[in-house]
């Protein structure tokens, strides 16, 4: 241990400061559980997947309507962004010339920098109406996603090609020499070689469509139903609580703070299930 | 070559004769005044030089010569190189292969070649030959599964995986891996292998038995070593080439037969390399 | 040995060819198309009085000039409370622990964690602890406090980067100098840390400003000019979401609004990326 007392001093200073950093995630569950707490006792866990609908006010607190909205947007978004994703870094790295290939992950990066708020507001101004003349309304489960694409490509593409630019140099020669033109490389050497850093994106996009709000609640429709259609307009969790929380009181506030636990839990499950899924596959 | 072990019942085989009586020597890859740049950097100047058919034939000299890059300019590799200019011509069986709409993926599967470090793909033994395979157009399942036995046995890999196939191929010894690399080579058939320092980056034992293999190899496929092992290149080279650092860049000082160069050599260079006073 | 290999490729490369070039072109149309509608319908209305003066008429006309206001004081109180507790924390974690270390490891953990919270998560949580318990209501405070929770994962990473970018060589001449860790802290590494904590603070700042779920009920939405921290301010964000939800014709100011945002975080992000790149020869994206 050092000899100097300011050493001692500093030491215990640091460990407070980051022992508060590090309660942070703490603190955010235990008072989420406690505001959530009072409805839960009067009202129950069940009720919140079979009450026959969200109407607080008459003390009914179903959230499956906005389970189902965040499920679609975050899966069809998803479906969309990982291979559109995925091959801006196959384009940006095998097939552009520098020329092209600089500007264009310029751009992408550029845009991961955007906030929600921007995005959604475009989303209104453009593409709801755009959707609505296709077929009314605008505000629709398609406008949602194609906003959540266009906000999770830059994280699934920045992260895709950063994986690329790691796979090593001598893969890529020994390919070459076997005659391999350029997508078999890719395909066969290029993705097992960067299976798990693009699996690490698929993970962190999936994460930000659960957890998006401000976009997401500007052009759904903010309508409380299970959407049956693309159509159809919706209204997600995050959306939900953004919506109700300035007026929301007593046990309808609480029930808003439940669904906030259903948000981390969302979370965890995400992030247990790629720790789950990584073990087995990335070293096997 | 040892051909492969015929199935159990059939005729006795005898083993073939590891140091067949020379044969009359045909050039088989003909290089005249090839000149690499990197940029401005010259890494190789003017070298002309005969390969001969069926034969091993070692670039030796210190490093830093243009050995390697020479090496990799026959199958084109350079391509892949951004600001590399090869000038010159380079003759396969008669034909340029420097010429704009020479195709280069056929090139490649006439002309293999093994790195200094082992590189087999982030894939199962078994994918890391039936993919190439499949690549350049052999679909038969019974095929494959025949070519993939008969390129494992041609190594001696067979008995070590015959049982794990299916296992990671980074999960080999070096050894091993570059005897993998090699049958992936040689399951599409090529006709010629560039090889750059196979051995120097496995241990002593591995090591010896990579260089058993290639000494098999010959008479059936050409063979181009590049090696800093001169104990190496005496033991198994026909013919010998000798790089070396003037004017900046890397030039050909000397090639002629294996016997010539190692015990009766021209140049005082190649006398004093081959003696081990200098390089 | 393979005797007839037939080359029937060229159909399957060109097919990914389009397919990935296309792919690429999809990509640029779609962010030029939003870009390109954000300037060209913003660019007309910025003006020196727009970023000056109050908003009339509900926002419909006037400024932003006190929304610029709120919005720098909320950034100020963040980095005013995040600073010194990241800073501190990433000192501790790249200088005082080991990678055995269960109080280290535990940290680490916990900060995984809370940089994948969801933003709103952390509205609820604002307005529980800071509004509600600590009493400070709709404030500047409270929205500050908020947003330096969400900040620090992001400040502690890149500092941390930034310390262990520091040669080991610098603290084994100053333990060997005899030099007490406190003062290797402070006049060694701290000053050659700096690029790091220099990028995580600007990554912070723009995570911060593009924030705004976390904002709608801890800092408020009014838009006066705030007279202390205990005022409710409108951040730019939240000025945004206003102007085009809750406000009829409020869409040009919107778009004016959001373009003054846009612009200065591709400041902030080409910035961090700038740093990053010169100063820590690292390249990073801000994800």
């Amino acid at each position: 241990m050092s000899r100097w007392p300011t050493d001692r001093l500093l030491l215990w200073l640091l460990r407070g400061v980051a022992a508060i950093a590090g309660a942070i995630v703490l603190l955010i569950v235990t008072f989420l559980v406690m505001e959530a707490l009072p409805v839960l006792r009067h009202v129950g866990v069940a009720r919140f997947f079979t009450d026959p609908s969200w109407h607080p006010t008459e003390g009914f607190y179903n959230l499956t309507p906005m389970l189902w909205g965040t499920l679609f947007a975050m899966v069809g978004s998803v479906l969309i962004a990982t291979p559109l994703g995925i091959l801006s870094a196959v384009f940006c790295h095998y097939y552009a010339p520098p020329v092209i290939a600089r500007p264009y992950r310029r751009l992408i990066e550029l845009l991961s920098g955007i906030p929600s708020v921007v995005y959604g507001f475009w989303g209104l101004v453009v593409l709801v109406p755009l959707i609505g003349a296709i077929h009314p309304p605008g505000p629709s489960l398609l406008a949602g996603i194609v906003i959540l694409t266009i906000m999770i490509l830059p994280t699934i593409a920045l992260m895709a090609d950063a994986s690329l630019a790691n796979v090593p140099q001598q893969y890529l020669r020994g390919a070459a020499a076997l005659g391999l033109p350029r997508w078999a490389t890719v395909r066969g050497v290029v993705f097992p070689a960067a299976k798990s850093g693009l699996f690490t994106g698929v993970i962190l996009e999936t994460g930000r469509a659960i957890g998006e709000t401000m976009a997401i609640l500007m052009v759904c429709g903010n309508v409380v139903q299970t959407p049956h259609s693309l159509f159809d307009p919706m209204r997600t969790l995050t959306a939900n609580i953004a919506l109700e929380m300035a007026y929301a009181l007593g046990d309808h506030r609480a029930a808003l703070f439940v669904s906030g636990l259903v948000l981390m839990g969302m979370i965890a499950a995400l992030v247990g299930a790629a720790d789950w899924i990584s073990r087995g596959r990335i070293y096997g | 070559m040892r051909p492969s072990t015929p199935a159990e019942g059939t005729q006795p085989w005898a083993p073939l004769d590891k140091n067949p009586a020379r044969y009359v020597p045909k050039p088989f890859i003909e290089v005249e005044q090839l000149s690499l740049h990197y940029g401005q950097k010259p890494a190789f100047h003017d070298v002309t030089v005969s390969i001969n058919k069926g034969c091993i034939t070692a670039l030796v000299g210190p490093s830093g010569c243009g050995k390697t890059s020479f090496l990799t300019s026959l199958n084109r590799l350079t391509d892949l190189i951004p600001g590399c200019r090869v000038s010159g011509r380079i003759r396969l069986d008669g034909l340029d292969l420097l010429a704009p709409n020479t195709d280069v993926i056929r090139l490649r599967r006439r002309i293999g070649m093994i790195f200094q470090k082992p590189n087999p793909f982030p894939l199962s033994i078994r994918k890391n030959l039936e993919f190439p395979l499949r690549e350049h157009g052999l679909r038969d399942r019974e095929q494959i599964a025949i070519t993939i036995e008969t390129v494992l046995r041609d190594v001696g890999l067979w008995d070590e995986v015959k049982d794990r196939l299916n296992a990671p191929a980074l999960a080999l010894s070096g050894g091993q891996q570059q005897r993998l690399c090699m049958a992936r080579a040689l399951a599409l058939s090529p006709e010629a292998l560039l090889m750059d320092e196979p051995c120097s980056a496995l241990d002593p034992l591995s090591s010896g038995v990579v260089e058993d293999l290639i000494v098999g190899l010959r008479n059936h496929y050409t063979i181009l070593i590049v090696t800093h092992n001169l104990a190496q290149a005496r033991r198994i080279a026909d013919y010998a080439a000798l790089f070396w650092v003037q004017n900046g860049s890397g030039q050909l000082i000397e090639t002629g037969t294996a016997k010539q160069i190692f015990e009766k050599p021209r140049d005082p260079l190649t006398a004093a390399y081959v003696s081990g006073m200098r390089g | 040995m393979v005797k007839t290999l037939e080359r029937n490729l060229d159909g399957r490369e060109l097919f990914a060819s389009i397919l990935v070039w296309s792919a690429a072109a999809l990509v640029t149309a779609t962010f030029c198309w939003f870009l390109g509608d954000i300037i060209w319908h913003g660019l007309s209305q910025i003006s020196w009085t727009f970023l000056t003066a109050p908003p009339r008429n509900a926002g419909r006309e006037g400024g932003i000039g006190p929304i610029l206001v709120s919005t720098a004081l909320i950034l100020g109180v963040c980095l005013a409370v995040s600073l010194p507790i990241g800073v501190g924390t990433a000192v501790l974690l790249a200088e005082f622990t080991t990678d055995a270390s269960l109080f280290g490891r535990l940290t680490r953990r916990s900060l995984d964690v809370l940089s994948g919270v969801p933003s709103i998560v952390f509205g609820l949580f604002g307005n529980a602890v800071f509004c509600k318990m600590l009493g400070l209501g709709f404030s500047i405070l409270s929205g500050g406090l908020t947003l330096a929770c969400m900040v620090l994962p992001i400040l502690i990473r890149s500092t941390e980067e930034g310390f262990r970018a520091v040669p080991a060589g610098y603290r084994l001449s100053a333990a060997a100098l005899g030099l007490s860790r406190t003062t290797t802290l402070f006049h060694l590494l701290l000053p050659a840390a700096v690029p790091g904590l220099l990028v995580g603070l600007v990554l912070g700042v723009g995570r911060a400003t593009a924030e705004t779920a976390a904002l709608i009920f801890t800092s408020g939405y009014v838009d006066r000019m705030p007279e202390s921290l205990l005022d409710s301010g409108r951040a730019l964000s939240i000025h945004i979401f206003d102007l085009s939800m809750n406000v009829s014709g409020g869409d040009a100011n919107a778009y004016a609004s959001a373009l003054v945002l846009v612009a200065f975080l591709l400041l902030i992000n080409g910035t961090a990326s700038w740093l990053a790149e010169h100063w820590l020869h690292r390249r990073i994206v801000t994800i």
